[in-house]
C-alpha cells in the first residue's frame, strides 16, 4: 500500500494519474473489510442489547407498588440485603487475595528457578480453569467443615469484633467460607496481571538496584513493587468484579436466611445478588422475574463501573509505562 | 539459584565501597543454614505437638512460623538487619506459593476420590429418565453440554475473529479504540447477567417462561466472544510486519493478504486462544441454570423445550437429591469429574496446540 509511486506494482490501475494517497480498494477488500467492522460493531450492540433487555425486563419491578415486591417492603428493601451481601463477600475475597496474589506473583516472577518458572505459572492459571460449581462443591465439603475450627477459636479470642461475634455456625456454611472460596477463585486473575506488570519491570532499574547493593527483597521494594503498583490495583479490580459476580459457588457454599448482619461465621447470611437470582430465578414467575433481573442489572452496573475503572487504570499505565 | 548472584553483587558492593553505612563487612550464614533452620523447626513443633495432640495443619503452620522466626533472628544477629529482612520476605513468597497450590490439589484430589465411584459406563451411556434413587447417568446432560457449547462456539468464532481482525488490520480512529475497551469490559460481565440477557431476550421473542438450549448458547457466547476476540487479537499482533508488507510489495489485495499470510501465520495461536475460551465456558452454570433448566430425559433439539447440561446436572444433584441422597450426590461428584477432566484436557490441547505449531516466523 506504500509503494505507489514505483512503477508496475499496482498493475490494475490504469490512470497513470492515481492519487497516491488513496490506495486501490478491490470488491473482495471492501467485503472484507465491512464484515470485520460489522462484527466489531456486532459487539457493541451486543452490550448495548444487554444493557437494554435487562432494563425492559426490569421495568415492571420499577414501577410496581412496593407490596407486590417479594418481601413486600419494596425494591430497595429487597436489594439493600444482597447489595450488602454481594460486598461482603468480594471484600473478604479481596482482602485475603491480594496479598497472596502479589506474593505469589514476587514468587514466580523473582524468586523461583527461571526454568520452572513458567511452568508454576500455569499451574496457577489452572485454578481459573475449575469450574465454579466444582469450587461450590470442594468449598461446602472441605473447606466448610475445616473452617469450623477457626470460626470457634475467632469467636473464643476475637468475640469483642462484631465480625466474629457468634454464635457459630456447625456447618460452616459462613459468609467467610464463602469470600474464601471467591478468593481462591480470583487469586489466578490477580496474581496473572501481577505477573505481567512486574516482569515489565525495565531491567536495568533491577540491576542498577543489585549493583548498589541492595538485597533482592530491597531490590523488589525499590524497583518492582513501584513500577507494578498501579498493575496490581488495577488486577485486583478485575478479580473485585469477578467476586462480586460470581455465583454458584457462593449458592452452594453459603447458608441463606436473614437480612444485613456483620457476623460473618454465622447460620444467618444475607445471600449476594448473583445467588439469589441462581436460587430463586428456577421457579420465579410474573413479577418475581422483574425483580430479579432488577437485581441482575444493579449487579451489571456495578461490575461494569469496577471493570471500567480496573480497565482505565491498566489503559492509562500503558500508554506511560515505556515498556513496549 | 539466583541467591547466589545476589551475594556476589553485594560482596562487590562492599568491597568497592567499604565504608557505605550499612555494608560493613559481616558474618554470613552458610549455605546450609536454610535446610538446617527448616529441619530444626519440623523437630521443635513436631515434638510439641507430640505432647499436645497431632494435627497436620497446625504442624505445617507452626513449622513455617518457627523457621521464619528462628532464621530471622539467626540472620539478623549473624548477618545484620537488611540480610534478615530479605531472607524473611524469601520464606513469605515461597509459602505464599505454596498456600495458593493447596486449594488446587485439594480440589483435585476431592473431586477425583468422590467422583470415581460413578465414573462407570453407565454413567457416560444411560440418562436419568424414570430413575429414582441408584442407577442412572449424565448422558443427556454430556450430549446437552456439547451441543449448547458447539453452538455457542459457532456464534462466538466467526465474530470474535473477524472482530480482532478488525481490530488488528482494519481499525483506528474511535471505534476501534471504543470496541478494544468494550471488549475488555466485557470480559468482566458476571455470567449470570448474561444469563439473564438471554433469558430477557427470549422472553421478549417467545413469551415468558421460555426454556431452550439455543439462549443458553447465546449467553454462553456473549461470555465467550470477548475472550475469543482477546487472544486472537495478540496472535495476530506478533506476526510480523515484513510479511503483510512482502505481500503488498507483490501487489497481493489486503484481504487476500490476511487470509493468506496473516492468518496462515499465527492459526496455531488462534486455535489455542479458541480452545481455552471454550474450556472457559463448558463450565459455566449460572446462565445455563437460569436459561436453559434441567430435564431428566435426552433432547437433542436446542430450539425446542428444555435440556440438561453437566454443570446444572451436578448442581440439581447436589443441592436436591431426594430420598436416599446417596447415589444422586455420586452422581453430582461424578458429573464434576467429567467437567473438570473436559477443561483440563482443553487446557492441555491449547497448550499443545500452540506448543506444536508455533507461528513460524523466520
Amino acid at each position: 500500500m506504500t509503494t505507489d509511486t514505483s512503477p508496475g506494482s499496482a498493475p490494475d490501475t490504469d490512470a497513470p494519474s492515481a492519487v497516491p494517497d488513496k490506495p486501490v480498494v478491490q470488491r473482495g477488500d471492501r467485503i472484507f473489510s465491512g464484515s470485520a467492522t460489522a462484527a466489531g460493531v456486532l459487539i457493541l450492540v451486543v452490550l448495548a442489547g444487554v444493557a437494554a433487555f435487562l432494563i425492559v425486563e426490569a421495568v415492571p419491578a420499577l414501577v410496581a407498588p412496593a407490596e407486590d415486591i417479594p418481601g413486600g417492603h419494596g425494591l430497595v428493601a429487597y436489594i439493600a440485603p444482597l447489595v450488602f451481601g454481594t460486598l461482603v463477600a468480594a471484600l473478604i475475597a479481596l482482602v485475603v487475595a491480594t496479598p497472596l496474589a502479589v506474593a505469589v506473583a514476587l514468587f514466580i516472577t523473582h524468586y523461583a528457578p527461571r526454568r520452572i518458572a513458567q511452568g508454576l505459572g500455569y499451574l496457577v492459571d489452572l485454578l481459573a480453569a475449575v469450574p465454579s460449581i466444582v469450587y461450590g462443591l470442594w468449598g461446602i465439603l472441605v473447606l466448610a467443615p475445616a473452617s469450623v475450627g477457626l470460626a470457634t477459636w475467632l469467636n473464643e479470642y476475637l468475640w469483642f469484633i462484631p465480625l466474629f461475634a457468634g454464635p457459630v455456625s456447625s456447618t460452616g456454611r459462613t459468609m467467610l467460607v464463602a469470600g474464601l472460596v471467591l478468593a481462591v477463585m480470583i487469586l489466578p486473575i490477580i496474581t496473572a496481571v501481577s505477573r505481567e506488570v512486574f516482569l515489565q519491570t525495565p531491567k536495568l532499574h533491577e540491576e542498577a538496584a543489585l549493583a548498589l547493593g541492595a538485597t533482592r527483597w530491597e531490590m523488589i521494594r525499590m524497583s518492582v513493587i513501584p513500577f507494578g503498583r498501579s498493575g496490581v490495583i488495577s488486577g485486583a479490580m478485575l478479580g473485585l468484579g469477578r467476586a462480586l459476580g460470581e455465583t454458584m459457588a457462593v449458592t452452594i457454599v453459603l447458608s441463606v436466611s436473614g437480612g444485613i448482619t456483620f457476623n460473618l461465621i454465622g447460620n444467618g447470611n444475607p445471600a449476594t445478588i448473583a445467588a439469589n437470582i441462581a436460587l430463586e430465578f428456577p421457579e420465579a414467575t410474573g413479577l418475581e422475574n422483574n425483580t430479579l433481573v432488577a437485581s441482575g442489572l444493579v449487579l451489571f452496573l456495578v461490575t461494569l463501573a469496577v471493570n471500567s475503572l480496573a480497565r482505565y487504570i491498566v489503559n492509562r499505565r500503558r500508554e506511560f509505562s515505556g515498556a513496549n | 539459584m539466583s541467591i547466589d548472584t545476589d551475594r556476589h553483587s553485594s560482596d562487590l558492593a562492599t568491597e568497592l565501597a567499604p565504608d557505605l553505612r550499612g555494608l560493613e563487612r559481616r558474618g554470613q550464614l552458610p549455605s546450609w543454614a536454610t535446610p538446617a533452620a527448616l529441619g530444626a523447626a519440623a523437630v521443635v513443633v513436631g515434638g510439641l505437638l507430640a505432647i499436645t495432640g497431632f494435627s497436620v495443619g497446625l504442624f505445617v503452620v507452626g513449622t513455617v512460623v518457627v523457621f521464619a522466626v528462628g532464621l530471622y533472628v539467626l540472620s539478623r544477629v549473624v548477618e545484620g538487619r537488611r540480610k534478615a529482612t530479605d531472607r524473611l520476605v524469601t520464606i513469605v513468597v515461597t509459602s505464599a506459593f505454596l498456600v495458593a497450590l493447596v486449594p488446587l490439589f485439594s480440589v483435585v484430589i476431592t473431586v477425583v476420590g468422590y467422583g470415581i465411584t460413578r465414573f462407570d459406563a453407565q454413567f457416560f451411556t444411560n440418562s436419568m429418565r424414570g430413575i429414582v434413587g441408584e442407577g442412572g447417568g449424565a448422558y443427556h446432560a454430556i450430549m446437552g453440554t456439547l451441543i449448547i457449547t458447539l453452538l455457542a462456539a459457532v456464534m462466538s468464532i466467526p465474530v470474535g475473529t473477524l472482530t480482532a481482525i478488525y481490530l488488528v488490520e482494519y481499525g483506528k480512529g474511535r471505534l476501534a479504540r471504543a470496541i478494544t475497551f468494550f471488549v475488555d469490559v466485557m470480559t468482566g460481565i458476571p455470567s449470570i447477567v448474561a444469563g439473564l440477557f438471554a433469558v430477557a431476550l427470549f422472553t421478549l421473542l417467545l413469551g415468558p417462561g421460555a426454556r431452550l438450549g439455543f439462549a443458553g448458547a447465546v449467553a454462553l457466547s456473549v461470555l465467550m466472544i470477548p475472550v475469543v476476540v482477546r487472544s486472537t487479537e495478540e496472535m495476530l499482533k506478533i506476526v510480523p510486519n515484513e510479511l503483510r508488507e512482502a505481500a503488498f510489495a507483490l501487489g497481493v489485495p489486503k484481504w487476500r493478504t490476511i487470509l493468506k499470510v496473516v492468518i496462515p501465520t499465527s492459526i496455531a495461536g488462534i486455535a489455542s486462544g479458541v480452545t481455552i475460551a471454550i474450556a472457559r465456558v463448558i463450565g459455566e452454570t449460572a446462565p445455563l441454570l437460569v436459561t436453559v433448566g434441567i430435564t431428566t430425559g435426552l433432547n437433542l433439539n436446542p430450539f425446542d423445550g428444555r435440556m440438561s447440561t453437566l454443570p446444572v446436572f451436578a448442581y440439581y444433584s447436589y443441592t436436591q437429591p431426594g430420598v436416599p441422597p446417596e447415589p444422586s450426590l455420586d452422581r453430582a461428584w461424578t458429573a464434576a469429574l467429567v467437567l473438570i477432566i473436559l477443561v483440563m484436557l482443553l487446557n492441555l490441547v491449547a497448550r499443545l496446540i500452540a506448543r506444536l505449531f508455533a507461528p513460524k516466523t523466520r
